[in-house]
């Protein structure tokens, strides 16, 4: 799995954050997401496409690489 | 009726008006109209006071389609806007603002509600709600849960959050009452509005003058930069007291409620230590009541095609999420309350770019609370007839006005 941030789009809602805090942090100035990996571990994955589904401001995308995903 | 109608008169017959009543010996449901609406089909029309009909969108895809659409404005002052009151000027700030201007003015205070700020928070909130329970404990009973709990707890911490004095709390809470008032006269609402922008700007004045360690410095110091004008920051101001105190104090009571009218998910909530349960009961509860009860509004800038329907520019729309939180499709039986089930998609801080900015701190607060009032006091119970609690039909917000219980 692989994931795309859109900075521009994000309203810090810190959806993400809480979804999957090994892969998405906010910055401190502004509470805009971060990504911490683009590569998600497995045990990440289900987090991070929970993060994609609730994302107010459709920020994330997801690209499903591998069968393993 | 059997006069034959004009033909506007015949287009607009049998369209209901918005907001619909709930059902008397339903107080936590939505009303029953908005669910045969939403039968109906995913847009549908409605009539509001003025009689201006407009687009009613009760699914839950729908809604979270169109409050995500770029071409969909919550500019009040845009014609079509279906708005639900006569006065149509934006005195609240960059809730009822577009992007880019909305999204300059939020990042501007984004920055304390990021999840690390209001987890290090936490333990004060936990404080605030231990010493709030200390006193519950050793004062009469029975108590009203509204005015000794529930109002105090968010007022608290948004008071510390903003830096505003708590002491002047009472001022405060009551202009906001009468600003939510959906009853309360446009010239009621504008005096009670003036009476807090005043109070705000006056706290931000001093602000500039004496900083401190508080969100209402920080938009000083943007006022001293020239980022922002004084009105502008005193708006903001407005907008965070409201919204961090009301709201959250709506979702501790009415919460406290339904839980003591659904004694199984109360004791499972009170006999579990796992905050990951409290954490669900928390994003269940905010599903299932659902406070913000009037809508979103919003209206389209451009022609948009939806579920096999063109809303034309210009048409003016009303999201009810109250439904949406209710849609099957979204949630398996919808009208259960259940703590353990994964309702964390819910709409109950809207979709969008206007989603919540305050979420992480309301979920905090509501964890913290719902996690803590029933241990501490397990025999909790309402000490009046369901019948006579005062539920708040007429606010933009829902929840109960008194809460009297005993223990
Ligand atoms: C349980 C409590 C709360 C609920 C149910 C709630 C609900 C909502 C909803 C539905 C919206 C979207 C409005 C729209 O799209 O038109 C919203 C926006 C907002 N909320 Fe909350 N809220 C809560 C607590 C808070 C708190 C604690 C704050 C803190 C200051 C806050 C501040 C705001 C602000 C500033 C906006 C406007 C965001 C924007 O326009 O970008 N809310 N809230
Ligand atoms: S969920 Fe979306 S809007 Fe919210 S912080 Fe993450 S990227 Fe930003």
């Amino acid at each position: 799995m692989n994931v795309h941030l859109d900075q521009d789009k994000c309203v810090a809602s810190g959806q993400c954050v809480m979804a999957a805090p090994d892969v998405f942090d906010q910055r401190d100035e502004d509470g805009i997401a971060v990504l911490l990996t683009s590569a998600p571990s497995t045990e990440d994955a289900e987090g991070v496409r929970h993060a994609a589904t609730v994302c107010p401001a459709l920020a994330i995308h997801l690209t499903e690489a591998t069968a393993e995903d | 009726m059997t006069a034959t109608p004009s033909p506007a008169g015949h287009r607009s017959a049998g369209i209901p008006e918005f907001p619909m009543p709930r059902a008397a010996q339903c107080p936590f449901d939505p009303p029953p109209a908005l669910r045969e609406k939403q039968q109906e089909g995913p847009l549908t029309r409605v009539r509001l006071w003025d009689g201006s009909t407009h687009w009613l969108v009760t699914r839950y895809a729908e809604q979270r389609a169109l409050l995500a659409d770029p071409r969909v404005s919550a500019d009040i002052t845009r014609p079509g806007y279906p708005s639900p009151a006569a006065s149509r000027s934006n005195t609240i700030g960059f809730i009822l603002m577009d992007d880019p201007e909305h999204a300059r003015q939020r990042r501007m205070v984004t920055a304390p509600f990021t999840i690390k700020r209001v987890e290090a928070l936490r333990p004060a909130v936990q404080k605030i709600v231990d010493d709030l329970i200390d006193e519950l404990l050793a004062g009469p009973k029975p108590v009203d849960l509204v005015e000794a709990f529930a109002l105090p707890v968010p007022s608290l911490v948004i008071c510390a959050l903003l830096g505003v004095p708590y002491a002047d709390h009472a001022f405060f809470q009551e202009n906001s009452k009468t600003i939510i008032n959906r009853d309360a006269t446009v010239e009621q609402r504008t005096a009670a509005h003036g009476r807090l922008s005043a109070y705000l700007d006056g706290l931000v004045a001093e602000k500039l003058a004496r900083p401190a360690d508080d969100l209402l410095s920080r938009l000083a110091e943007r006022v001293g930069a020239g980022e922002l004008t004084r009105l502008e920051a005193a708006r903001m101001g407005v907008l965070l007291l409201i919204a961090g105190h009301e709201t959250t104090a709506n979702m501790i009571a009415l919460g406290t409620l339904a839980l003591l009218e659904h004694p199984g998910q109360l004791a499972a909530l009170r006999e579990s230590d796992d905050p990951k349960l409290v954490a669900g009961a928390v994003e269940e509860l905010l599903r299932y009541l659902h406070i913000t009860h009037s809508g979103r509004r919003r209206v389209a800038t451009d022609d948009i095609e939806i579920a096999g329907q063109v809303v034309r520019a210009g048409e003016g729309l009303i999201l009810a999420n109250d439904i949406g939180n209710r849609d099957p499709a979204a949630f398996p039986d919808p009208d259960r309350l259940d703590i353990h089930r994964d309702a964390r998609h819910h709409v109950a801080f809207g979709f969008g770019v206007h989603q919540c900015l305050g979420q992480s701190l309301a979920r905090m607060e509501l964890q913290v609370v719902y996690g803590t009032l029933y241990r501490r006091i397990p025999t909790l119970r309402l000490a009046a007839a369901l019948d006579d609690i005062p539920f708040k039909h007429d606010g933009s917000v829902y929840g109960v006005y008194e809460l009297p219980v005993t223990w």
